[in-house]
């Protein structure tokens, strides 16, 4: 009989290095509660259009079932040229300079993968999609935080950037709007950090999957400011705009040797994303603006209940003027944000998720989605205005 | 249109129950503001009417609907307008349509039996002398009204927590 072994010895070490999610622990937590209202789900609460799912259903009927070209599906390509060139101006080439992805996930990831080096520094901006992190350690780079703050409205300014950026930095990851704090970025404070990457020849990843939920001013993309558009890959996605998180495509906009470089990492991992996705897709470009505007109407009119909400039971609130998460502020009631969360789960079943959970600087803050219908968002509200109202006796 | 104008009415249009308070809390106006908007799109005509869907089936209540399609000849000086007021006025009419195609105007009317139904056409909608011909088709089950699905919508099945 051969000896048994212990498995966990064939992890990679920087696998072991991944730090637990927060979300993930929370995920443990609720698990098998009744009852529950959840403001902890950061996925619209929408069903995918039914023209899109329709045309998804048709495509199967037909038998398109194959694998598309690496790149995605000339089509889709087509199409994301004409749309953002129609809402921004941007003219991207989309046979070199488009890249359909599973997901933003993956972009994220082979972006990562294709621009650092093992010990090249890069810069995360706090509080931050939990992903940001780890994708760098998995690369091999050192990630370097830099955080943003309530009196700024958690907007990056280039004052907290610049002491964080060494003669080691490669890249800075964004994600304007923001997960979790709904800012976002004026196009006067992206001039400024635009400055400050080209004056230190840095790359950017910017992550603007929440481009379509902005809901005062107008979204800037990175990419289509003065000389930004070679330093700039654009990760973006289908799954918050027109609701098809379980659809799983993203795509990446960028320079062609940026673009190629990620498809030499995609054709071996991916190889291509669904071609059913792919197809709704194309239908949601050509035919989805009306849908994803009453989706964003409808979020728009939450986020002011969530927010009026949130002050008028003490737990102040700035204004979100992006995606769909208010981060309201929970450390004047005397307990950490992980504390809060947990006893609010405990004792009023609603699940909110600990600022802490995208980093440091997000402690003392909730992540609070309102994807979510505006029955459950009262209701929240009621148990924890009730919550807090006890925190305070 | 005024965006919060828009706001609010698409949110009388889903319910029209919903009181000012909230529709100031989700619009980020006063509550005055709200109830004077309302009442100002009240005064203009562009909200015409409150009204409930029932489905009337729950409850046990068996009346019928048909659509009837009309075929028109208009007389001198009087337009389409003159023969849809004079049908709109019954109150077994739930809609009048003018449409384009092969007829001209499409009615839903109501009534407690297909006997009721059938006799209400043929004595009062197809004895009016505009009136060429008339098409009854009856409903035999209505799955959306206005908007809104008569039975379970569906519902999205998501995790209780995710990134």
């Amino acid at each position: 009989m051969r000896p048994s072994c212990d498995p966990s010895k064939f992890v990679a070490d920087v696998v072991k290095e991944i730090p637990p999610s927060g979300i993930r622990r929370f995920f443990d937590l609720v698990s098998g509660l009744e009852d529950v209202i959840s403001l902890g789900v950061g996925e619209p609460d929408f069903i995918t259009p039914w023209h899109i799912r329709e045309m998804c259903i048709h495509s199967l009927e037909k038998g398109q079932t194959s694998y598309t070209s690496n790149y995605g599906l000339p089509e889709l390509r087509d199409e994301l040229t004409r749309t953002y060139y129609r809402r921004y101006g941007l003219d991207y080439d989309p046979s070199s300079e488009i890249l359909i992805t599973t997901g933003v996930s993956e972009a994220l990831d082979i972006a990562v993968r294709t621009v650092v080096n093992p010990g090249d520094e890069v810069i995360i901006v706090q509080p931050s999609y939990v992903a940001y992190l780890p994708s760098v350690v998995l690369a091999g780079g050192k990630p370097v935080i830099v955080s943003t703050h309530r009196d700024d409205e958690f907007s990056l300014t280039a004052e907290a950037l610049k002491p964080a950026i060494t003669d080691k930095t490669k890249a800075i990851i964004l994600n304007f709007p923001n997960n979790p704090t709904g800012a976002i970025m004026s196009k006067e404070g992206l001039e400024d950090i635009a400055d400050l990457v080209v004056e230190n020849d840095l790359f950017v990843i910017s992550d603007e999957v929440y481009e379509c939920l902005t809901y005062e001013g107008k979204h800037v993309p990175l990419s289509s400011l003065d000389g930004m558009k070679e330093r700039t890959v654009m990760l973006n996605g289908f799954s918050k705009a027109y609701a098809m998180t379980g659809l799983r495509l993203g795509f990446a906009m960028g320079s062609p040797e940026i673009i190629h470089s990620m498809m030499m990492i995609h054709q071996y991992s991916m190889l291509c994303a669904p071609i059913t996705a792919q197809i709704g897709a194309i239908e949601a470009l050509r035919h989805g603006k009306d849908e994803m505007e009453r989706m964003v109407r409808e979020y728009d009119r939450r986020r002011h209940f969530i927010v009026r909400g949130f002050n008028r039971i003490g737990l102040e609130c700035c204004n979100p003027k992006g995606a769909f998460y208010a981060f309201p502020y929970v450390g004047n009631t005397g307990l950490s944000s992980s504390e809060f969360a947990e006893r609010l789960l405990d004792e009023k079943k609603v699940v909110a998720i600990p600022g802490d959970a995208f980093g440091e600087a997000g402690e003392g803050f909730l992540r609070c989605a309102y994807a979510a219908s505006i029955n459950d968002i009262r209701k929240a509200l009621d148990r924890m205005e009730d919550f807090v109202d006890r925190l305070k006796q | 249109m005024d965006e919060k104008i828009r706001h609010i009415l698409e949110i009388l249009e889903n319910d029209a129950r919903t009181s000012p308070e909230e529709i100031a809390s989700l619009t980020d106006m006063s509550a005055q503001d709200v109830s004077q908007t309302i009442a100002k799109l009240e005064e203009t005509g562009v909200i015409r009417h409150y009204k409930t869907i029932v489905d009337w089936d729950l409850v046990g209540e068996n009346d019928v609907y048909a659509v009837i399609e009309l075929k028109v000849t208009l007389e001198r000086n009087q337009g389409y307008q003159a023969i849809a007021e004079r049908i709109y006025k019954f109150p077994e009419v739930r809609s009048v349509r003018l449409l384009s195609g092969n007829y001209d105007i499409s009615l839903t009317v109501r009534g407690k039996s297909m006997k009721d139904v059938a006799f209400f056409v043929a004595e009062k909608i197809a004895t009016l002398d505009q009136v060429q011909s008339t098409s009854t088709h009856f409903v035999l089950k209505t799955y959306k009204e206005d908007g809104v699905i008569l039975h379970e919508p569906e519902t999205i099945q998501r995790l209780p927590v995710s990134f």
